[in-house]
Formats: structure tokens, C-alpha cells, sequence
């Protein structure tokens, strides 16, 4: 295979944000622009699906591995799918041009701007996902920054600048000392290729250190409590898409690096601080889900439900356990498809009601009916109901940490029920009811762009609740080994 | 007898400075003419220092006084490059403020000499004599909007710290003498006796006078003032090329002479390296005055390149040598981006005229996200990897105290980085400014702003040009 797949994925989108750049953007020309943008991510998209039929699920290899110099006797440009990277792939392409066509309603200003911010993310998320070098890993994980503070400044709501400050200063302050640990790892083993550092391993005197390095970054994205507080500003002032992009795509890296880095180079240390884990994700989990059920904001209950599913999340990858792990990516999957959806159908009643407050809708069933249903869904999945999505991850998880730890598992189990509250009681304050403002009579039903993109959500959110095979086999061989690995480690350090 | 071809840049820059002077003198509304001229020596004297010196290894001249290798020729075709592009980008500003005189590219010319003594120098003298004749020039071009108070301000304000300085410094040099007995650093590493507390003493008044040159904490009072007074296209000069000199001077000051007392030396330069990088972060919130600032930024940076020469390693020297290149051509876009800020004759400079200025200027607004977002060390552009490369080797000493401080005055800085993209993207539009922006000023600007945007395509081959530099 010499085709160089994963760097075109990379580049395609910043191909197209160039050519983006290179029309003038006038009223006329913005039209375009979104069909530009429009097909270079759904190129994108189809070849990532090519890529997941190529892909061989039965080894945990690192496959279609390019390699090139970059920094000469330093670093290597190192990219490579296994099991555990290639989904968070197909994630980012699927979502990103459902976002682009969801900036239709909401994006008026500079929309040619707005799209190149979108597919240069989309370039770095896709790096992030399949870089096997830490130092490539960082760079990308660090550059996502910069189109996502434009993003949020930029086109966001009132209160944008505080928010875009402090989603990029808390970050940025996370991410130094994991560039600290980086080099680190750098100087000890005299390199920072993954696949090299899974095989020599790392010293363990400095394994706990490390860990905490990297913990500090991750924490700060995932966002765990008590760091996560940058996450429902961020979340409600930024425009729609950029909402979609941060809860679907951006709080995956967290995730996905707690499984590449820390289980996998630091595995000793990631047993010492299982428990910090589990006390961390527990509080999120009860702790974010209170703070949901008091939010007058939809968009921040949204936000609060997502630090609580990112809660389940670091509580079934520490399990160390094959359903657990599992779990907890078609979690983050899950989580992808339906909080995108759940911030769209936000954006939707935003678009015509410009208001994001619980209090001022209610009783919107019989005025917009496919807009009800297709919300409904949505927040069933997210609630966890048997045959969406959301239930397999929670289940998995949950699965995972009985075996692991009961009364964690208890605790978190009684997450799901809050879950269910405040979820449901959105909806019913939302959708059911009496109709009390009169205004909201003016409101349309879903136009044919958005039905189209919450369907495309609906879809896999449904077909993966009844049958996740498909997501298992291929993250499985991969995960099995990377436990196995974890094991013999822990094993043989102590 | 000595082989003069080594010193040919210096006496042909000299032999052009003094011709072009009687020129000046003579004929009359010369500025143009002598302008051109003195951008053409520059590049020939960057050629022939290209040409004669770059591929040597270590030659030594004049009873051991100077000295010739790889570092002294990269340092000065640094300094010659960045005094061209200064040189040419500043003409429409002078013209502005009727200020294109023919002394201003001679005075420019004069302290290029200097510095060129400067980082040749293997002597104590010899350095002194450098520094003197670059900062003399220096003084006369702070004022040289002399009708402005606060440049006559500025250049007296800097004339007299500057001299208090030079004074410490050169009774560090007389204590280094007196205990040595020599001027020479070869000398004073062979009669080096660690017990002389005295000798500590010279090296720490020395190091006085060469912080104040590259105005690290705590001794930057002076730049902020002297940033803001000075003409811009002067502060432009201030804020890089004298640099490139002191920390050349730095460098070997503290690694020929004085490399087996680095027990002594090191904690001062983590010292003036870590005060630099937080004052420059914390201070700069404050300001309103984009000189000012940049001033504090440039603080900043400097701390960020006296880490690198901390470490006390060859990678340390060639990181911090990566670093100020890199922090040039950051300032270079920065001030080029300053320059254009023009509306009637007039220059703005407050950091509010920045307001809006992404949607009457996209480009311009662009060009000054990516310079400001490489200063503030994000991925991928530039300004990242010269910090990577600095902590890099700052970290394979296990320095880690100063790593971490640096990283995270970084984050502190990035918040007032953030503010400028704020202005500008975020906030309301104001009037327009001109765009009939000469061409080379265009060009440094689009120039710069490419190379920071794709240095992460090639980052090897500046690894390579400064990988030959081998000072221990």
C-alpha cells in the first residue's frame, strides 16, 4: 500500500481551506465557498470509510504506517490507524461536514472565514487521531487551539471573549507540562516514537511523574471535575458548529490519549492512580448531573451532561477491562454522534426563537412534530435507552467497573438515573406542555438541510444501538492487546 | 604578518562608512543616494563575510584578540540581514516624520560595526571597544526624531543608564584583569583560580553590563521607556539587532573564559532567564502602547534565549542561537505590521487602533494572528519550535524548575497576545488605514509571515546551519 492515505486525510481539508482562502468571499462567492468546503470534507469522509474497509481488524499493528524525516536525528513525521485511532477518524469526517452544512442557518458573518477555521480543525483533529510520534501528537493537539478560539471569538454569543480566553488559557495551561513530560520522555529514551517507547517501555521511576504531566493535559480537555469549568462557557457562547466540533470531536482527544499514553506508556503509574481516576470520574459523573438538573440554559445542560458522559468515559477506561475499554469508546463514539445532535437540535430553536432558555419554550409538540421526534431520539440516546448507542457504551462500561470495583460501579449506576432526569425533564419542559408564549407559534418545522443532517446522526446513533458489531471488531484484537500489554507490565514491575 | 582577508567585512564596512559620509557631506540631498549605498554594503558585506569566513573552523587574529569560527561568521550575517531589512522597511516611516537623513543609515552602518567588533571580540578590550562604538550610534538614533520630546527623552534616558552600565562593566573587566592578568580569554581560562571570590565579582559586573544591553530583568527599566520614544523604525533596530550581538557576547564570554566557574554563573543566568520570562509575561498585560509592549515582549524572549545559553551545553547555545533568529523574524513581521498602521501622515500606536482591523485589512489582520500566535509559542508556527528546541536542551540537563517556569510564563504571555487577536478580530471596526504601503515593506511583511506559517515543513535545515556551531 503505497498510496500515503492518512497524510492526505490530514492535508485534504487544509487543501481546501486554502482554495477557500484564494476566493474572494462576497455574498455570491460565499455560495460556493460551502460547496468547496462541502466536498472536500465529504471527499474526506468517503476516504476514511475506504479506509475502514481496507483496515484489517484482526492485529493490533499499527497499520498503513507512513514515515518520513522531519527533524533530522530528532523527530520522524509518524502517522498509523490500529483499532483504537481509526474510529475517532471516521468520527471527525463524518462530523465535520454535517457541521458545514448546518452553518446554512446560523453562521451570517464572514462565512468563508468560518469555514476555513472548520476544515483546518478538521486537519489537526485527524492528526491528533493518528500521529504515532508525541511530539507530532502535541503539535497537533496544541493547534486545534487557534481555529477553535477564532471559532468561538469570532462568531460566538455575548459573553465569546471571556469564553474564548478561557477555553484557551485553561488548555494551554494543561498542555505545558505534558510538553514538559514530552521532552522528558525524549531524554530518557532518545525518542518519541510510540511504537518504539510501547516496546522499550519507560523508566518507572519517572513513570508517575509523567502520567501527572499528561494527566494535567488530558483532565483539562476530557474536561474532568473539578478542571471542567471552561467547558459549559465555551459550549454556550460559541456558534452552533463550533459547539458540534467541541463536544463531538475535541473532547475525544482527551479520551483517545488517556488510552494511547497513559495506559499504554505508563502503565504502572496508571495502576497507582486508578483510584484518583475513579474518585474524579464518580464526582463528575453525580456531581455534573446535579448541576445539569438546575440549568436554565439548554445549551449548558447539554454541556453539563457532557462532562458527566466524559465522567463514564474515564471511569471505563481505567477499569482496565475489555468492556470497559470498549465501552468507553463507543462511548465517546456515541457521545459524539449524540451530543452534536443534541446541540443541533439546540441550534435549531435558537435559529428561530433566538433565545436558549429552557422557560422560554414549552409545548412545541404540535408546532413542530419531525423537530420533536427526531429531539426526542436524541435524547433518549443520550439518556441511554436500550437500542440507541448510548446504551451500549453505558452498559459496556458499567459492565467493566462491577468487575473492577462495585461500589464505584453502584455510584456511577446511579448516575444513569439522574441522567435519565434531567434529560427527560428537558424534554418534557421543552416539547410537552402548554403552549404559554405565543410566539412560538411563528416557529417552522425543520427545513430540508437540517432534517437531512439530524437524520445523518440518527442513523448510525440507531443502527449502532442494535447491532455495534461493527464498532467491536474493530476496536477488539487492538484493545485485548493493549490490556494484555498492561497487564505483563504491571506484572513485571511489581 | 595577519591574514587581513578574515577582517575584510570589518574594513570594508569601515572604509564605506567613512566614504559614505564624505559623500553625505558633500552633495547635497544625498539621502537617497546614501541610503541605497548603505543597503548595498550591507549585503556585500554580508557576501564577502559569506564567502571568506563561513567555512572556517577557528582562526585567531591580532595577538589573539579576535577571534574567527562558524559562530561569529553566522552572527554576523544575522546582524547584517536584519539591519538591511530594517534599513529598507524604515524609509517610508522617515520620510513621513521628514527624518531621511543621511546620517540615519551611516548611524546604522557605524553600530553594525560594533557589533561586528562585538562578536568577533576575544579580548576584553576589544569587546568594549565594540560595544562603545554600537552603542554611540545607538544614543544619536533614539533621538533622531530630535523635534519630539520623548525621543530626545529617550535617547538621553538611555545615553545615561547605558553609560552606568558600561561603567560597571568595564570595572568587571578591570577586577577580571587585576586577578588574571590578562584581557585576553584565552589567557584568563588558563589563570583561571576558582578560590578568587574577586574574580566571581568581575564576572557578575560584566554580566550587569550585558543584561542591560539585552535588556533582561532586572535590568530592562530603560527599554519600555526608549522602546516608546524612539522613533519605530529605531525601536525595530533596538529590538533585534543589538541582541543578536549580546547574546553572541554572552555566549562566549561565559564559555571561553569562564566555562569551568559555570557552578558560579549558571544560577545568575537562570536567574536573569526566569525574571525575564515572568516579568516580561506578567508586565505586558498592562500596557496600552504597542511599542511598550512589544518592549515587555521582548523581555520576554530574551529570557527565553538566556535559558538556552544556561544550560551549559553546545545544544544550548545552538537552541538559543535558533531562538533569536527565529524571535528576528517575528519582530521583523510584528514591526512590519506596526509600520503599516498609517493613516494621513500619521502612525498609530495604541493598542486600541488595532480595533477591528480584521475586517478592513483581512489581510493584514491575518498576517498579525499568525506573527502573534508564533510569539505566544503555539503549534505548529515558528515561535513554537524555538521554544521546543530551547527546552529541549534546557530539559536534557534536568533543569526542570526552569522548564516548567518557562512553559508556564508562556501561558501567561499568551493571555496578552490573545488580547491583541481579541482587538482585532473580535472588537468593533475603526477607520481605515492607508494601503499604499511601499514594496518592501509589503515584502518583509508577506515574507516573514510565510516563513513563520511553513517553517514546520522544513524545520531541519536551520538545525543544520547552527548544528556547526561548537563553542566547548
Amino acid at each position: 500500500m503505497n498510496f500515503p492515505i492518512l497524510s492526505s486525510l490530514i492535508l485534504l481539508p487544509s487543501i481546501g481551506a486554502l482554495f477557500l482562502f484564494f476566493t474572494k468571499s462576497d455574498k455570491k462567492n460565499n455560495f460556493t465557498g460551502k460547496y468547496v468546503a462541502l466536498f472536500t470534507s465529504a471527499v474526506n469522509f468517503f476516504l476514511s470509510v475506504y479506509l475502514w474497509i481496507l483496515f484489517d481488524p484482526t492485529t493490533s499493528d499499527f497499520q498503513f504506517v507512513e514515515e518520513r524525516i522531519w527533524i533530522k536525528d530528532l523527530i520522524n513525521y509518524k502517522v498509523g490507524v490500529d483499532g483504537i485511532s481509526i474510529l475517532f477518524i471516521l468520527l471527525t469526517t463524518f462530523i465535520t461536514p454535517l457541521c458545514i452544512i448546518s452553518v446554512n442557518n446560523s453562521i451570517k458573518d464572514r462565512l468563508s472565514e468560518f469555514l476555513i477555521a472548520v476544515l483546518i480543525m478538521e486537519s489537526f483533529m485527524i492528526g491528533v487521531f493518528c500521529s504515532l510520534d508525541l511530539v507530532i501528537f502535541y503539535l497537533f493537539f496544541e493547534a486545534g487551539l487557534i481555529p477553535m478560539f477564532l471559532i468561538i471569538g469570532i462568531w460566538g454569543g455575548a459573553r465569546r471573549v471571556y469564553s474564548a480566553f478561557k477555553f484557551f488559557l485553561y488548555t494551554l495551561l494543561g498542555s505545558v507540562l505534558m510538553l514538559v513530560a514530552i521532552i522528558t520522555i525524549y531524554w530518557l529514551n532518545g525518542t518519541t516514537d510510540v511504537v518504539e517507547l510501547y516496546n522499550s517501555g519507560i523508566d518507572i521511576k519517572y513513570q508517575n511523574l509523567l502520567w501527572l504531566a499528561f494527566f494535567s493535559s488530558f483532565a483539562v480537555k476530557t474536561p474532568m471535575w473539578p478542571v471542567h469549568t471552561w467547558l459549559p462557557d465555551a459550549h454556550v457562547e460559541a456558534p452552533t458548529a463550533g459547539s458540534v466540533l467541541l463536544a463531538a470531536i475535541l473532547l475525544k482527544m482527551a479520551g483517545y490519549g488517556f488510552i494511547r499514553f497513559s495506559l499504554g506508556l505508563f502503565p504502572a503509574a496508571s495502576e497507582i492512580f486508578t483510584p484518583l481516576i475513579y474518585t474524579l470520574s464518580v464526582i463528575a459523573i453525580i456531581f455534573t448531573s446535579l448541576m445539569a438538573l438546575m440549568q436554565e440554559d439548554m445549551k449548558k445542560l447539554i454541556a453539563y451532561s457532557s462532562v458527566a458522559h466524559m465522567g463514564y468515559v474515564t471511569l471505563g477506561i481505567f477499569t482496565i477491562q475489555q468492556q470497559g475499554i470498549e465501552g468507553s469508546i463507543i462511548q465517546m463514539i456515541s457521545h459524539g454522534l449524540v451530543s452534536a445532535a443534541l446541540f443541533l437540535c439546540v441550534g435549531v430553536v435558537y435559529d428561530r426563537m433566538h433565545s436558549r432558555l429552557i422557560d422560554t419554550y414549552g409545548g412545541i409538540v404540535s408546532i413542530i412534530p419531525k423537530y420533536s421526534v427526531l429531539f426526542m431520539l436524541f435524547t433518549l440516546a443520550a439518556l441511554g435507552l436500550p437500542g440507541t448507542s448510548g446504551f451500549v457504551g453505558e452498559f459496556l462500561i458499567l459492565m467493566g467497573a462491577f468487575k473492577d470495583n462495585f461500589l464505584v460501579a453502584v455510584i456511577a449506576s446511579l448516575g444513569v438515573i439522574i441522567g435519565a432526569a434531567y434529560m427527560l425533564w428537558l424534554y418534557k419542559r421543552v416539547v410537552f406542555g402548554k403552549l404559554v408564549n405565543t410566539d412560538l407559534k411563528q416557529m417552522f418545522d425543520l427545513n430540508r438541510s437540517e432534517l437531512f443532517i439530524l437524520s445523518c446522526l440518527a442513523v448510525p446513533t440507531l443502527f449502532f444501538g442494535f447491532y455495534p458489531d461493527p464498532l467491536i471488531n474493530t476496536i477488539e484484537v487492538s484493545i485485548s492487546d493493549l490490556i494484555d500489554q498492561y497487564n505483563f507490565e504491571v506484572a513485571s514491575k511489581t | 604578518m595577519e591574514n587581513l582577508q578574515l577582517v575584510l567585512p570589518e574594513i570594508f564596512l569601515s572604509l564605506s562608512i567613512m566614504f559614505l559620509l564624505i559623500l553625505g557631506v558633500f552633495k547635497k540631498n544625498s539621502s537617497r543616494l546614501v541610503q541605497s549605498l548603505s543597503l548595498a554594503v550591507l549585503i556585500v558585506t554580508a557576501v564577502i563575510t559569506f564567502n571568506e569566513t563561513i567555512g572556517i573552523n577557528e582562526i585567531k587574529l591580532f595577538n589573539n584578540s579576535i577571534v574567527i569560527d562558524y559562530l561569529s561568521s553566522l552572527m554576523k550575517i544575522i546582524t547584517l540581514l536584519a539591519a538591511f531589512l530594517v534599513l529598507i522597511i524604515s524609509s517610508n516611516y522617515l520620510k513621513t516624520f521628514q527624518i531621511f537623513k543621511i546620517e540615519y543609515p551611516i548611524l546604522i552602518l557605524s553600530s553594525v560595526l560594533g557589533m561586528m567588533v562585538m562578536i568577533n571580540s576575544n579580548d576584553l578590550i576589544v569587546f568594549y571597544m565594540g560595544l562603545e562604538l554600537q552603542s554611540l550610534a545607538l544614543y544619536v538614533l533614539a533621538t533622531f526624531n530630535r523635534d519630539q520630546i520623548k525621543s530626545s527623552e529617550a535617547g538621553l534616558k538611555y545615553f545615561v543608564l547605558s553609560a552606568l552600565s558600561s561603567g560597571l562593566l568595564l570595572y568587571g573587566c578591570s577586577l577580571i584583569y587585576g586577578f588574571t592578568g590578562s584581557t585576553n580569554f584565552n589567557v584568563i581560562a588558563n589563570q583561571l583560580n576558582s578560590n578568587e571570590y574577586a574574580l566571581t565579582f568581575g564576572i557578575v559586573f560584566i554580566l550587569v553590563g550585558l543584561a542591560f544591553k539585552i535588556s533582561a530583568v532586572p535590568f530592562h527599566m530603560w527599554a519600555p521607556d526608549v522602546y516608546e520614544g524612539s522613533p519605530t523604525s529605531v525601536t525595530l533596530f533596538f529590538t533585534m539587532v543589538p541582541k543578536i550581538a549580546a547574546l553572541t557576547v554572552f555566549i562566549r564570554f561565559l564559555y571561553v573564559p569562564f566555562l569551568n566557574l559555570i557552578d558560579q554563573w549558571q544560577m545568575i543566568l537562570i536567574f536573569l532567564s526566569i525574571a525575564s520570562m515572568l516579568f516580561g509575561a506578567i508586565a505586558a498585560i498592562g500596557q496600552t502602547n504597542l511599542k511598550r509592549l512589544v518592549a515587555y515582549s521582548s523581555i520576554g524572549h530574551v529570557g527565553y534565549a538566556l535559558a538556552g545559553v544556561a544550560v551549559g551545553t553546545n545544544d544550548g547555545i545552538q537552541s538559543s542561537v535558533i531562538y533569536i533568529t527565529i524571535y528576528v523574524l517575528m519582530n521583523l513581521g510584528l514591526f512590519s505590521c506596526l509600520l503599516m498602521l498609517k493613516r494621513d501622515n500619521n502612525y498609530y500606536e495604541k493598542i486600541d487602533d488595532l480595533s477591528g482591523l480584521s475586517k478592513n485589512h483581512p489581510m493584514l489582520a491575518l498576517s498579525l494572528l499568525i506573527i502573534l500566535f508564533s510569539l505566544a509559542g503555539i503549534p505548529p508556527l515558528a515561535g513554537f519550535f524555538a521554544k521546543f528546541y530551547v527546552f529541549k536542551a534546557v530539559i536534557e540537563q534536568s533543569m526542570y524548575f526552569l522548564a516548567i517556569v518557562g512553559l508556564l510564563s508562556t501561558v501567561v504571555a499568551a493571555f496578552y497576545y490573545l488580547r491583541l487577536i481579541k482587538i482585532m478580530y473580535f472588537d468593533e471596526q475603526k477607520e481605515k488605514y492607508d494601503t499604499d504601503h511601499g514594496f518592501w515593506l509589503k515584502f518583509s511583511l508577506t515574507a516573514s509571515t510565510l516563513l513563520i506559517l511553513i517553517y514546520f515543513i522544513f524545520p531541519s535545515q536551520l538545525i543544520e546551519v547552527v548544528s556547526r556551531i561548537n563553542i566547548i
